[in-house]
């Protein structure tokens, strides 16, 4: 992918990465070796047919190619955008076996981005049946769910605690990765199929339990939004944030404006911020780009990093400092955050998913301070609590999921659940594949009743 | 969008709002609070509610820093781009046998929703409350009427008991005619109030006001610790065990901002609309 230049970038939180030019696009597609049994589709988690849609581009024929990614990807700007394609579609490249593969996700985004620009065919949506569907929560899986839906013609209800909607995408991701007019599009989709949009409502307790499930059919896609903690010592001083609430105070407050804008934040002058993720990522690149000193503190090794390759790569060139093996003991200071103590961590056996589990070193010496006056974990996100610990007879998982089946359907006839709040923290086309499997299900159902 | 249908000052420096949003009113119950931003350049700021009739919730608040002071200048008819609710879980309300519910400052005005509440499920409800002096009392007439017997405190002695709340309430507790002990106000009132019943084991709820910003469990600001666990006083609370929180850690998170709370003030007031038209 093109990026803007490192110095440009920092200054601002405009997009980094610059998307492909037609003829760059039609020139990258005609790359396409066409295999028989593509495995680049074994390797899209919702099974595009990108053979199909990259052929569509090398004949210049982008609308066809739009069409084709739509059949089984709802929000393709979205995705192109933040995929971790090096592991899903492109990690099986055949092309990538002795050069590089195909770039699969700057076609992607290359083609919605080519639609949106052209003008959106609108889908076609069946007549009204009167039925009533309420869908919990505006992230990516919401989104999906509504849209399909609504394509069935019933009646679309989407709630959202939150002033604005879009889950992450618009809270979390920042705007240098995410434009916020492209998550807004998508949600002008869903509402010029004629979704009524109530903002501000928790369901749960704006909207009564008994009242959701007064609904034809309900869809659940409240997300994982609940951040976890060290539990370290040190994590209530002044200027120790979760991922989620830095991130929020930046992408949603505008905090990064202040006074203009009306919410605070400590900008730190020099910040550790401890996880490997794409959280992670964000939250680092955001913190320099309010100019401070990043410290990104990882327990395994660099190439264990979980975040997209783009966007550590991303990372290293606007300055953030990786200290990999390592993890935070305790947060020094008080009532303000002073520093952060950190003790090696030593490599050993693989663990099932493949990677090695770190185990803290105890030689002497092992440890080291670093002198931080902001701290920001993101260690991870669990199942959003509230809505699902209020319904009764709604079977949870382990890590407090919404227990569903292959379909998205939960212990409740009537309910069904999909993205992170079903998976637990997971990515946007997961999120977006399985709410697309619980719609279809839910107009199944709908249907035969 | 939601309107203002009625305001008034009604002490020093401190407002009464009435705003439409019957999504809040449908369940909010006494202990909950609602989420507002005035506008698209606001900050979320939680506001307890203070009643609710038919499909408009009262908040009471003391016009402090920018966003209360914005507030506090806007007229009926115009409307606060977002509010939030109900959040937070409602007060433990069930018979408890006789109770108290004591309020310092703005906090009072979260108690008349609480006492009509408690008295509703057979307890027997005394209120106190307290302020600086006469000037910053409130809600006075409303809540004799939702408790059985009000005693009112005055820093100052310009009205009632020359004292603090506090004091009633020992004297309550060595008369042993306590179940229950509701206390509201600021952090450092709660904390000193809520030692008078710290030896007798008498249940005492406090509620608990650390900065927030969505309310809903998401981010962890409003991160309290309560009887060495970490809860979240948007989802888990706000009401606590008094005799549970870690006040100090309360009271240094609150400070977080102080600088930057100055800040905005300053920039308000150098930037306010003059146009004549709000006020
Ligand atoms: C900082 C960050 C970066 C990420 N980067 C990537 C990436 O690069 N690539 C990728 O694929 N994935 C990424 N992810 C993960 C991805 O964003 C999520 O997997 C995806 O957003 C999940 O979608 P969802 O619709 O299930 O939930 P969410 O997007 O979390 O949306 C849930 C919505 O429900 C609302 N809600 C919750 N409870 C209620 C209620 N009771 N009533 C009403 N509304 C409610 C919430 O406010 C929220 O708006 C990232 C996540 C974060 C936090
Ligand atoms: C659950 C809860 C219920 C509350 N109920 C009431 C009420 O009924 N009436 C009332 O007058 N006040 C109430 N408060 C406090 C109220 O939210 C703050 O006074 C308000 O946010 C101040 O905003 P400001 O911009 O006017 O002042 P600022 O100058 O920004 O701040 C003044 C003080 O308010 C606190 N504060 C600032 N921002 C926040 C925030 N986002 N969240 C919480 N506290 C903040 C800080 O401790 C600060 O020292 C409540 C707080 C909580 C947590
Ligand atoms: S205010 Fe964000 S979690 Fe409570």
């Amino acid at each position: 992918m093109n990026r803007r230049p490192v110095e440009e970038r920092l200054q601002d939180f405009d997009e980094v990465a610059t998307g492909l030019s037609e003829q760059n696009a039609v020139l990258e597609a005609l790359r396409c070796m066409e295999c028989p049994r593509p495995l680049c589709v074994n390797g899209c988690p919702v099974s595009i047919d990108i053979p199909g849609f990259i052929n569509a581009i090398a004949n210049e024929d982008f609308r066809k190619a739009a069409h084709i990614i739509k059949q089984d990807n709802m929000l393709p700007a979205i995705c192109g955008r933040v995929c971790p394609q090096e592991a899903q579609c492109q990690s099986t490249c055949i092309l990538g076996k002795k050069d590089k593969p195909v770039r699969i996700g700057a076609l992607e985004r290359f083609v919605a981005d080519w639609e949106r620009e052209n003008g959106v065919e609108t889908p076609e949506t069946a007549p009204a049946t009167g039925k009533r569907i309420a869908v919990v929560g505006s992230g990516p899986a919401g989104i999906t769910a509504a849209t399909e839906c609504l394509r069935a013609g019933h009646e679309v209800t989407i709630f959202e605690s939150l002033h604005a909607a879009g889950g992450v995408l618009t809270y979390g991701i920042p705007a240098f990765r995410m434009p916020k007019d492209i998550v807004q599009f998508e949600i002008d989709q869903v509402l010029a199929l004629g979704a009524e949009l109530k903002l501000n409502h928790i369901v749960g307790r704006s909207v009564p339990v008994d009242e959701l499930l007064a609904y034809d059919a309900v869809f659940i896609g409240t997300g994982a939004g609940l951040p976890y903690f060290m539990g370290i010592k040190g994590e209530r001083f002044s200027g120790v944030y979760t991922a989620n609430e830095f991130l929020t105070r930046v992408n949603l407050m505008h905090a990064n404006k202040f006074p203009e804008f009306d919410t605070p934040l400590i900008r730190g002058s020099r910040v550790a911020v401890v996880g490997g993720g794409n959280v992670a990522m964000d939250s680092a690149r955001v913190a320099r780009r309010l100019g401070a000193k990043v410290y990104l503190i990882y327990r395994r090794r660099e190439e264990d990093l979980p975040a997209r390759e783009e966007e550590v790569a991303n990372a290293i060139q606007e300055g953030v400092e990786f200290v990999c093996c390592a993890n935070p003991t305790r947060i020094l200071g008080g009532p303000q955050v002073q520093g952060i103590k950190c003790i090696r961590m030593e490599m050993c056996e693989c663990d099932e998913s493949g990677r090695p589990v770190p185990r803290a070193c105890t030689e002497a010496g092992s440890t080291f301070t670093l002198d931080v006056d902001v701290v920001i974990e993101a260690i991870g996100q669990g199942p959003n609590p509230l809505l699902a610990g209020l319904i009764p007879d709604l079977k949870r998982g382990k890590r407090g999921t919404i227990e569903v089946d292959e379909d998205g359907r939960t212990s409740i006839p009537h309910v069904f659940a999909g993205g992170d709040i079903a998976t637990g923290a997971a990515t946007v086309i997961w999120a977006m594949g399985s709410a697309k499997k619980a719609a279809a299900a839910i107009n199944k159902m709908l249907a035969e009743n | 969008m939601y309107k203002i249908v009625k305001r008034d000052q009604i002490a020093d420096n401190i407002f009464e709002f009435w705003i439409n949003a019957p999504h809040v009113t449908k369940t909010g119950r006494a202990g909950q609070f609602v989420v507002l931003r005035i506008d698209e350049n606001g900050e979320r700021i939680p506001l307890t509610i203070s009643a609710t009739k038919g499909d408009d919730v009262r908040i009471v608040f003391m016009a402090t820093g920018k966003t209360t002071q914005q507030l506090a200048a806007m007229q009926v008819g115009e409307s606060i781009r977002d509010v939030a609710g109900p959040l937070g879980k409602p007060s433990d309300v069930k018979k408890w046998g006789r109770c108290a519910v004591i309020g310092g400052g703005v906090g009072i005005a979260c108690l008349p929703i609480l006492a009509r509440e408690l008295r509703e499920a057979g307890n027997d409800v005394t209120g106190i409350i307290g302020a600086r002096n006469e000037g910053l009392l409130l809600l006075e007439d409303e809540l004799r009427d939702a408790c059985d017997e009000l005693v009112i405190c005055t820093d100052d002695g310009s009205k009632g008991h020359h004292g603090y709340p506090a004091d009633v309430l020992k004297e309550m507790v060595s008369d042993q005619i306590l179940d229950a002990v509701w206390i509201i106000g600021p952090a450092i009132m709660m904390k000193i109030t809520s030692l008078a019943t710290f030896d007798s084991g008498i249940k005492t709820f406090v509620s608990l006001n650390p900065i927030m910003v969505d309310g809903t469990g998401m981010c962890g600001s409003c991160r309290v610790t309560i009887a060495g666990e970490m809860k979240f006083a948007c989802v888990d609370g706000p009401e606590f065990d008094a005799h549970e929180v870690d006040w100090d850690e309360l009271m240094n998170r609150q400070r977080t901002y102080t600088g930057q709370e100055k800040e905005s003030l300053e920039h308000y007031h150098e930037h306010k609309c003059h146009c004549g038209d709000h006020q």
